[in-house]
């Protein structure tokens, strides 16, 4: 896939740089990378629909040694054979299946490429998988565990939820989950589409650079108020009409300046313009 | 030079009652006193007047006709729809998509009515009323002779009559009346202000002092040292702060951000050598340029981030400032533990938190 992609770009760039309008000898090329590309990424993409999902039970001995032979396929080359880490990643000793399970089932892990921070992709690895690897790391070392599901219903005291979410994640992450920028390409990533569980595990374990807030700071009845107030957000539009991204004041008053201010000065030009 | 009856004969009116200023002055100048410059300016009149579609097409000056009414039509329709939806989409539910949906429609109906009657009448002028150009010439402001004396023999009768000029005691007593009217409001609206307080003294303390406990903010529960974990973050206020009547005021000096950091990241200098526990360090949340609370933490660069304008913090070195128009670094809370293990202050901050004032020292 990546591959394929590769002439793809190459081809786009040299058939831009040509102004003229004579065809260029190379864009028979690279409308046939173009096509090549594209056919093999609607077949990856058709192929990635996440197959069928493993029961949530306690993890066995044989999730842990299948995690094992994963780990050591995927992620020791930055990790470590042993999870212990190297120059170029931390280790995953203690940080808990919950780490895993938010790093991988987002597609944060394994890392597309370095940069100011792993950004959410397509994740690598079925739902099965991704348990196997959460139970290969929390076998080394005890660490914070997959959320229990009774924290995760979404169905409980959301305005208790909205105090804390105001107090502890609004200025990263907006009042209305929008997300929002932090310092040298970093950012708070949106809420919205998140799943309960992939909240849960974020605020347990801090990724990245999102501070932890373990059980003693906000506790899992509290951090199950949380994910209800991001749910009501989510099943509830807002009464306002368009939303414009959430962003508040700066994207509503372009709106308003182009748009309001626009449709005043052609109301004002159509009035005193004579009639013909 | 007007292009209709009515305008010159208005404009022959003027200048033959007008009393200041003559129009002819006006228009030609007075080439007694006044410089004439050959070259002056020509007044160019009115442009040819052109005639519109509507005046010379009956059949456009029929559809204009239409258009106008059928925008008032579509008015009375977007009133009765503003009425209809009303009934229609009722919020008794409480759903704020039910509210939405309410608003929507009335102001779809409401926003017809409106502009049905606003496009309507600019259409009508434009198209079908007559469009002659005319000129109203200014005049002079003053009345006349006659009615100036009349007036200022009124004001004397009135001065006469009531003795205002004469009783001076009467009216020097008005006057001082008058004066006094506005003194209570003066004093009420001092009394806003906080009393028998010194405002400098208010800027350069806070509720915290030797031995207050560290809680939780919005809880106020105390916090074990033990509870904070590395890379974790606190939202701290006082404890107590939560039963005064002056909460919210004290809050917005006394916030605190409580964060652990690994002891071997901090530059401790010797001066603040015992202010954090075991790397647990608590700064202001207050920003030092213009008062914004701070808490966009970066556990893994240790840097704290302004949203407002920017600023950044490196809580490394002692909250200097790294980046942005904060002019000083937050100011740090000494911590220590109690007895029992939980996080309280050694005393107050020992500088004034938030923006700078004129009568800050440093």
């Amino acid at each position: 896939m990546a591959k394929l992609n590769q002439p793809t770009t190459s081809g786009r760039s040299t058939s831009r740089k040509r102004k003229t309008g004579r065809r260029s000898p190379l864009a028979t090329f690279a409308l046939i990378a173009i096509g090549l590309g594209l056919t093999g990424g609607v077949y990856a993409a058709a192929n990635a629909t996440p197959s069928a999902s493993a029961d949530t039970a306690s993890s066995t001995q044989q999730q842990v040694s299948d995690g094992e032979h994963l780990f050591q396929a995927n992620c020791a080359s930055c990790h470590g054979m042993n999870a212990v880490g190297t120059a170029a990643a931390p280790s995953l000793i203690g940080v808990g299946a919950a780490a895993v399970d938010f790093q991988v089932g987002t597609g944060r892990m394994p890392m597309a490429m370095d940069g100011p921070q792993a950004e959410e992709k397509t994740p690598q690895f079925t739902d099965a998988q991704t348990k196997e690897l959460a139970a290969y790391v929390a076998s080394l070392a005890p660490g914070p565990a997959i959320p229990d599901a009774q924290y995760l219903t979404g169905n409980t005291d959301a305005a208790a939820g909205a105090q804390l979410f105001r107090i502890n994640c609004a200025m990263c992450h907006n009042v209305a989950g929008a997300g929002g920028a932090l310092t040298e390409g970093k950012f708070a990533p949106p809420l919205k589409g998140v799943t309960p569980a992939h909240i849960y595990e974020a605020m347990l374990t801090g990724p990245q650079n999102m501070p932890v807030f373990n059980d003693r700071n906000i506790t899992p009845e509290q951090k199950s108020d949380i994910i209800s107030y991001l749910t009501y957000l989510e099943k509830n539009p807002s009464p306002g009409g368009f939303a414009l991204g959430d962003l508040g004041p700066v994207a509503e008053g372009l709106f308003l300046w182009i748009f309001g201010l626009g449709s005043i000065v052609g109301l004002a030009v159509w009035i005193t313009a004579k009639s013909n | 030079m007007a292009q209709d009856d009515s305008g010159s004969s208005e404009l022959a009116e003027t200048s033959s009652t007008a009393v200041e200023h003559p129009v002819e002055d006006h228009r030609l100048g007075d080439p007694g006193t006044a410089i004439v410059v050959a070259d002056a300016p020509v007044n160019p009149g009115f442009p040819a007047h052109r005639p519109r579609l509507t005046d010379t097409d009956p059949k456009q000056n029929r559809r204009a006709e239409r258009t106008v009414f059928t925008l008032f039509y579509l008015s009375i329709a977007g009133s009765v729809w503003a009425i209809a939806a009303y009934l229609a989409f009722p919020i008794e539910s409480g759903n704020l998509a039910d509210v939405r949906t309410s608003t929507l429609f009335i102001g779809l109906g409401m926003v017809l009515a409106l502009l049905g009657i606003g496009i309507g009448a600019v259409h009508w002028a434009k198209q079908l009323m007559n469009d002659h150009e005319g000129i109203d010439i200014r005049h002079g402001v003053a009345g006349s002779e006659e009615t100036r004396e009349r007036a200022i023999e009124i004001f004397e009768e009135a001065n006469e009559e009531s003795g205002f000029g004469r009783r001076t005691l009467i009216r020097n007593s008005l006057i001082g009346a008058l004066v006094a009217f506005p003194l209570p409001a003066v004093v009420l609206f001092r009394g806003l202000a906080p009393q028998n307080v010194d405002p400098i003294k208010e800027l350069k303390h806070t509720m915290w002092a030797k031995g207050t406990r560290l809680t939780k903010d919005p809880t106020g529960l105390p916090i074990l040292a033990s509870d904070v974990t590395i890379g974790s973050v606190f939202h701290v206020i006082p404890d107590g702060l939560n039963d005064r009547e002056d909460a919210l005021e004290q809050k917005a000096t006394a916030a605190v951000l409580l964060m652990r950091l690994r002891p071997e990241d901090l530059h401790v200098s010797p001066a603040r050598k015992d202010w954090n526990y075991h790397g647990i360090v608590a700064y202001s949340k207050i920003c030092t340029h213009v008062g914004c609370p701070v808490a966009l933490y970066e556990q893994q660069t240790h840097h704290l981030l302004c949203p407002c304008h920017q600023s950044q913090f490196d809580i490394t070195h002692e909250a200097r400032v790294i980046f942005g128009p904060a002019g000083r670094p937050l100011p740090q809370l000494p911590i220590t533990v109690d007895d029992q293990g939980y996080l309280v202050a050694q005393s107050d901050f020992h500088e004034p938190v938030g923006p700078s004032f004129w009568e800050r020292n440093s």
